[in-house]
């Protein structure tokens, strides 16, 4: 049910905004298909910011469909994926990522997936190795004494 | 009637609060009168939730416009399938069903629990009573549903047309039986913080639960990714969207408990870690179910504007979590740690499956609240979407899955990782095949798309091995294998399925997310294009008129590219006058695994229309995977040592038959 219901808002919200529409339009497509791939490339990392949730790639508002145009025509004038992306956000601010950039005040977002797997991976070594410690018991000096003298007993 | 449900409400509530104190001071005393006290009022407190639940299913049959929930959400002239569905499409019935299934389990654990240690089930049924109680007073207090209103109108506002499909009468039930399941291992977990002790039927109780309820909640994922994926026109399969994360988080932290079980289940090892999976699975339920409710997710700022339900949420939220976790903190120590393994071993092998997968877990959960904890502390906007989800996620998953079939075949306690690898030969040279194949055939193929094929092939031909070996094909004559095979436990099954669905939903997701291919035209009729060695001929529109909705179909001839004729595909757009809302009803065509999809878009000046077209390889075993990995999951439920309770109940009706007709 929820996913139903924020669905169900996107949609609206976006119909409300567009009419029933198509998210890229067959006139925005570039002629060079490698220059294309590119441009939808950068544009499932962009995001609507008018939309909640959906990249430039998949939204049907209009503002979506300004910023697709934009990215092909930086694309066509040259510019490398990095200078459009920078290109947008000095124009839209971060909040237009979808993927945040590395920062000082996105490091906890970043750093959380190989902070916690080391964390783990160290409290598991240590308490296989205190775990390990009571089966692998060493004898002292008297039960070393008696296990002697059981087995010249024996032998 | 209407007043009937409300009341019953009310009543269950009242009784909710007798189930939370009464059995649990009885435990406490050791009165067994108190503790007895839990079973009966749990059961009614289902039977009174169920009539409040038909009573509002009653008001939406009939169109009842005086009650206000109905006249928001549904409309006379509505097919009676999406009036029933429709009394859980919307804010209160939702939370109406939550609690008919949280009570509804309540009263399983009341009916099967005979054989628990007293103290055990009736704190149990405590701690479920309270969950109970919370979420009633939330429903009676900010969300009743039977608020009446007068003059009442004439005709309803008509359910959200994207809500009135069959997903709806599928999705919400299956997903809150896998949310709402988990209660009862928290509730078990809490029982045992109290009590001080986790003895073997904690264990033999706590995993079937688990496995019931992982079930479930895969199912309502699978169902709910297909639903957006058919009925929202631009073929996605999974948008790493909020709501989304809202029930993967607890999917992912119950299948780490359910693995987890399984090594407290058979060597009573991991128990206290278990034991807060089991605290940390139903907490993320719980804050699922805050984060969709509350609106904190579209802003920080939404929260604050109506902020009733919201803060109650969050009140039971912190309640809940907070109490139970501070339980642990405080009576953990009490519990007794199990069995010893060394490091090489099935049980290791399970603990590095739960450090990836909570590990996954947190990665998600920072991912969805980062966003509002950006906004809330530095006042900044950020966004955290599917690239980055695609991209940490995707890291977590290749080195997990590539352990998968490495874990079955250990032994217990101490094993040979290097007899596993060397079993695994077969199921690795068919993975490299694989990868080779798709290098060589497939044109334009990257190595990370063929690599992530032959990873799914790894898992596939794993689960296979697993078995080939407990039966000993190829060691052992065709007919005794064969009988060996049939005679493997069930369970054994169960891990094989799970993990070759694992691998088909990979397979899908890999398949489509590489090889996926596209075409947006503008057509008039009698045009042809081309995808795929498909051929789609736009023959026209037609206007169709349903129940409540119009449609304009687009009818396209379908062809191969060699000539055959295929018949038609339709796709649709509908609009639903009552919301003055239109939706898109893709036509969908698939070929084995495979579908083409064809969705319609905006006319065009010159009196054409603009056509997207889909060529969506292997999509269809993403959802085939799930259905497998349920259905092991349900395998693994029918094996005879987990049918706890069962045999006792048979007893009891024999004993009652055999006294003859009840007086």
């Amino acid at each position: 049910m929820r996913l139903a219901a924020l669905r169900a808002l996107v949609v609206a919200a976006l119909l409300a905004l567009s009419g029933a529409a198509f998210a890229v339009q067959p006139d925005e497509v570039l002629a060079d298909p490698a220059l294309e791939a590119r441009a939808r490339a950068l544009s499932a990392e962009l995001r609507c910011m008018v939309c909640q949730n959906q990249s430039i790639d998949d939204s049907d508002a209009s503002l979506a469909r300004d910023l697709r145009v934009l990215v092909r025509e930086r694309i066509a004038a040259g510019d490398t994926d990095e200078q459009v992306l920078a290109y947008i956000v000095a124009r839209y601010g971060e909040f237009v990522l979808l993927k945040p950039r590395f920062s000082l005040r996105n490091a906890l977002l970043w750093g959380t997936p190989a902070v916690l797997l080391v964390i783990g991976g160290v409290v598991l070594v240590v308490s296989t190795r205190r775990r390990e410690r009571p089966a692998g018991q060493v004898l002292n000096a008297e039960e070393k004494d008696a296990l002697a003298k059981v087995l010249d007993g024996e032998g | 009637m209407v007043e009937i449900g409300h009341f019953a409400l009310v009543l269950a509530f009242a009784l909710a609060l007798v189930q939370s104190t009464i059995p649990f001071l009885g435990a406490v005393s050791g009165n067994d009168r108190l503790m007895a006290v839990g079973g009966p009022v749990t059961v009614t407190g289902f039977a009174l939730t169920a009539l409040s639940f038909v009573a509002l299913t009653q008001a939406y049959v009939v169109s009842d416009f005086s009650v206000a929930n109905v006249w928001e959400n549904s409309h006379s002239l509505k097919p009676m399938i999406y009036k029933i569905s429709g009394v859980w499409g919307n804010h209160e019935g939702s939370m109406l069903l939550w609690v008919l299934i949280l009570t509804f389990f309540g009263a399983l654990v009341a009916a099967f629990g005979r054989n628990l240690p007293a103290t055990l089930r009736a704190n149990v049924l405590a701690v479920q009573g309270l969950i109970g109680a919370a979420f009633l007073l939330f429903i009676l207090v900010t969300s009743n549903p039977f608020a009446r209103m007068v003059p009442a109108p004439i005709e309803g506002r008509d359910l959200n047309p994207v809500l009135q499909d069959v997903g709806l009468a599928i999705h919400p039930p299956l997903l809150y039986l896998g949310y709402v399941g988990f209660s009862v291992c928290f509730s078990f977990a809490v029982a045992a913080l109290i009590d001080g002790r986790i003895d073997a039927a904690w264990a033999r109780w706590v995993r079937p639960w688990t496995l019931a309820a992982w079930v479930f909640l895969t199912g309502g994922i699978a169902m709910g990714s297909y639903w957006a994926y058919y009925e929202l026109g631009w073929g996605g399969f999974w948008f790493w969207d909020p709501v989304e994360n809202a029930s993967f988080m607890p999917w992912l932290a119950g299948t780490a408990l359910l693995h987890s079980a399984i090594v407290m289940e058979k060597r009573s090892a991991l128990k206290i870690w278990t034991l807060l999976l089991a605290i940390l699975t139903f907490s993320l339920s719980l804050l699922g179910t805050f984060l969709v409710r509350s609106g904190v997710l579209t802003s920080v700022h939404a929260f604050a504007t109506d902020p009733s339900r919201g803060v109650f949420i969050l009140a039971i939220l912190t309640f809940f979590i907070g109490g139970s976790l501070a339980l642990f903190a405080w009576r953990s120590n009490a519990l007794t740690p199990g069995g010893v393994f060394q490091p090489i071993s099935r049980e290791g092998a399970l603990v590095l499956n739960n450090l990836f997968l909570t590990t996954a877990t947190a990665t998600v959960f920072v991912g969805t609240l980062y966003p509002l904890f950006i906004e809330a502390f530095a006042g900044d906007k950020i966004s955290v979407g599917a690239p980055f989800f695609d991209m940490t996620f995707g890291a977590l998953m290749v080195p997990l899955l590539a352990m998968v079939p490495f874990g079955p075949l250990l032994a217990w306690k101490r094993a040979d990782l290097y007899a596993a690898a060397q079993r695994l030969f077969a199921a690795f040279g068919g993975a490299l095949l694989a990868v080779l194949a798709v290098l060589v055939v497939v044109d334009g193929a990257s190595v990370a798309a063929a690599l992530g094929i032959g990873l799914a092939v790894w898992l596939v031909l794993g689960a296979l091995t697993d078995l080939a070996l407990r039966s000993g094909i190829g060691s052992v004559g065709p007919a005794v294998a064969l009988r060996r095979l049939a005679g493997l436990p069930r369970s054994t099954y169960g891990t094989a399925l799970a993990h070759l669905g694992l691998g088909l939903t990979v397979l899908g997701i890999v398949g489509v997310t590489s090889f996926q291919g596209e075409r947006i035209v503008a057509m008039r009729q009698g045009d042809t294009t081309e995808l795929a060695g498909y051929t789609l001929r736009f023959e026209g529109m037609r206007t169709v008129k349903g129940p409540n909705f119009t449609e304009d179909q687009g009818i396209f001839a379908l062809g191969t590219a060699a000539g055959r004729d295929l018949g038609e595909i339709v796709s649709a757009k509908r609009l639903y006058p009552a919301r003055q809302m239109p939706t898109t009803e893709a036509g969908i065509r698939t070929f084995g695994a495979s579908q083409l999809y064809v969705s319609l878009g905006d006319l065009t000046s010159d009196g054409g229309i603009v056509v997207r077209i889909w060529w969506k390889p292997m999509v269809t075993l993403i959802w085939g995977g799930a259905l497998v990995m349920m259905a092991g999951g349900v395998v693994s439920l029918l094996d005879r040592r987990l049918r706890v309770g069962a045999p006792a109940a048979r007893k009891r009706r024999d004993k009652v038959a055999a006294a003859g007709a009840p007086s």
